[in-house]
């Protein structure tokens, strides 16, 4: 991207020119699915790719695709210099001191696992306490369930409030004695925005680790793990602008360094015999087997653009969209907004419209070109919570526009005629 | 603006919105001979169905549940077209079936929704096949 520059001079938020210029460097926002234009707000689900990414993972495959960390020829060597910058990039945007420290997994799912098999399985015993949250998506909630069943350790959760958030009342009760606490940064389905900085500290004062979901927080929000203070953090490529398939999992260097593998094979040794082997360091150890070579290549160049928007200037542009759309929403007859105030909260908005099923908006939604997600957005135990089978989840990016927030209420009008709600 | 519902008013006919708002054989059954309930995890969709039988004939049943109109008004339909019905005939009972009965076009999305129904229909008396033997 050449256009949008991040200069002092810049306000914080996107100007129209700004997103113009961003709209253009993502080639399918000019798809028009049934004959309309592409409104995609499902970005909490997984982003649309720039063509800078495209093109990177593109190059790599035309010029210098080889396997890495093994070749001695020239291509191989390339090949391992742009996958090890790649996490240098990642490293330095997240705040990590050192980028040993950001493990390539697969996604942020795999990332938790990580932490539960490899940390969990040496670390928690016979009734220790594990501490999540209430708001968790299953992939923070399930490893934890699985280790705990395993181990017959004790699972306890931080409840919410009547608007989603955490309620702390008894956060250092519920801390007692607990070995590790799980939590997202951002919830998924509520938007809420938690307070990674302080929930870290209080677990950390009672001898807790602290394992951060970060899947929301790390595209739409400047993120520093330095700041943070926290244990281990985990977040997809996927949903900022890089492609599927890969991810990071990031833990401070001593808790790594003491950890056994997870997954053995390949590339994580460092002298294999019949019998018995040892591993490599990190982050070789926990990177068994051929790495998605292309996918951190690409995730890099992801980092690359957000890093010239400015991650300021991301968060600040989706808090406008947010705004907008809970004004809009809010004013919509038969619409209820699901989670807190605007203060609380980013730009992922779960909703239901009348009796009309989030299944039935979805489908009358992308008749009119508008793709939102339906469903519980693999946040079971919190629909059950909220008393609703499902919701209608909108979630907003840096390419996205009040243009088609307002499609989104038109779009909304169309099921309410069609269901016959006043 | 008659028409500017591009095929989605004739997804959601009249009588499908009729069948998801007013069920029929909407309940549960005390003591049934054959039970059954499952929900489909995408989407958290939830259908039970309860039925009694007698001399081989379906004699009464209910349906329980909660999801979209399209899982809802086809559980609605089904139970309408099986009551009366012997087990041999609604074993026979097929997809193609369902989604004749329902009239629309379904995409491959909605399909799962469509045919819940039958999935709970089909097991609630497969267990009772098997308790039998």
């Amino acid at each position: 991207m050449k256009s949008v520059v991040r200069e002092a001079d810049h306000p914080l938020v996107l100007s129209e020119a700004e997103v113009a210029l961003i709209r253009a460097d993502f080639p399918i926002l000019k798809e028009r699915p049934h004959g309309k234009p592409l409104v995609f707000l499902d970005s909490a689900a997984s982003s649309q790719k720039p063509v800078q990414v495209i093109e990177a993972m593109d190059d790599y495959y035309r010029r210098y695709h080889a396997n890495i960390h093994r070749g001695i020829y020239h291509i191989s060597e390339l090949a391992t210099e742009a996958y090890e910058e790649a996490r240098a990039k990642v490293a330095r945007f997240i705040g990590s001191p050192c980028a040993a420290e950001c493990i390539f997994v697969r996604n942020a799912t795999e990332g938790l696992n990580l932490v539960a098999y490899a940390w969990g399985r040496h670390n928690i015993r016979k009734g220790d306490i594990i501490l999540t949250t209430e708001m968790e998506h299953h992939s923070n909630l399930v490893p934890w369930q699985i280790l705990a069943h395993e181990k017959e350790a004790k699972l306890r959760f931080v409840p919410i409030t009547e608007d989603g958030r955490l309620d702390l009342t008894h956060l250092d009760d519920l801390l007692d004695g607990a070995k590790l606490f799980a939590f997202t940064a951002v919830s998924n389905t509520l938007g809420t925005i938690n307070p990674v900085k302080e929930l870290s500290a209080r677990a950390r004062a009672t001898g807790a680790i602290s394992v951060v979901d970060a899947c929301q927080a790390v595209p739409r929000m400047p993120v520093d793990v330095t700041d943070w203070q926290c244990d281990f953090m985990a977040f997809s490529s996927h949903k900022m602008l890089g492609p599927t398939g890969v991810g990071i999992l990031w833990g401070r260097k001593e808790l790594l360094d003491a950890m056994p593998p997870f997954l053995a094979g390949g590339g994580m040794i460092n002298v294999v015999g019949y019998e018995s082997s040892t591993y490599a360091d990190v982050p070789a150890r926990f990177e068994a087997g051929t790495p998605a070579i292309a996918e951190a290549i690409g995730l890099g160049a992801a980092v690359d653009y957000l890093e010239t928007i400015g991650m300021d200037r991301v968060h600040a542009y989706e808090m406008k969209l947010a705004t907008i759309a809970l004004d809009k929403l809010s004013r919509e007859p038969h619409v209820t907004i699901y989670g807190p105030g605007i203060e609380h909260r980013t730009g992922v908005i779960s909703m239901t419209v009348g009796d009309i099923h989030a299944h039935d908006l979805a489908s009358i939604l992308d008749r009119e070109g508008i793709c939102v997600r339906a469903g519980h957005h693999c946040n079971q135990p919190l629909m059950e919570k909220l008393g609703v089978p499902a919701t209608t989840r909108a979630s907003f990016y840096i390419y996205n526009t009040p243009a088609e927030i307002d499609a989104l209420v038109a779009g909304i009008g169309v099921a309410k005629r069609i269901f016959k709600i006043a | 603006m008659v028409n500017d519902f591009s095929g989605m008013d004739e997804l959601y006919r009249d009588f499908i919105l009729d069948h998801y708002r007013n069920p029929r054989n909407a309940g549960t059954l005390e003591s049934p001979d054959a039970s059954f309930e499952d929900n489909n995890p995408l989407c958290g969709d939830k259908i039970r169905m309860d039925l009694k039988l007698r001399d081989g004939l379906v004699d009464d049943i209910k349906f329980s549940g909660r999801g979209c109109a399209i899982s809802q008004a086809s559980a609605s339909l089904l139970t309408e077209a099986v009551k009366g019905k012997t087990l041999a005939e609604i074993a026979k009972i097929g997809k193609e079936d369902v989604l004749e009965n329902l009239g629309i076009n379904i995409s491959a999305a909605r399909l799962k929704c469509a045919l819940l129904g039958l999935k709970v229909l089909k097991q609630a008396l497969a267990l009772k096949t098997t308790e039998d033997l």
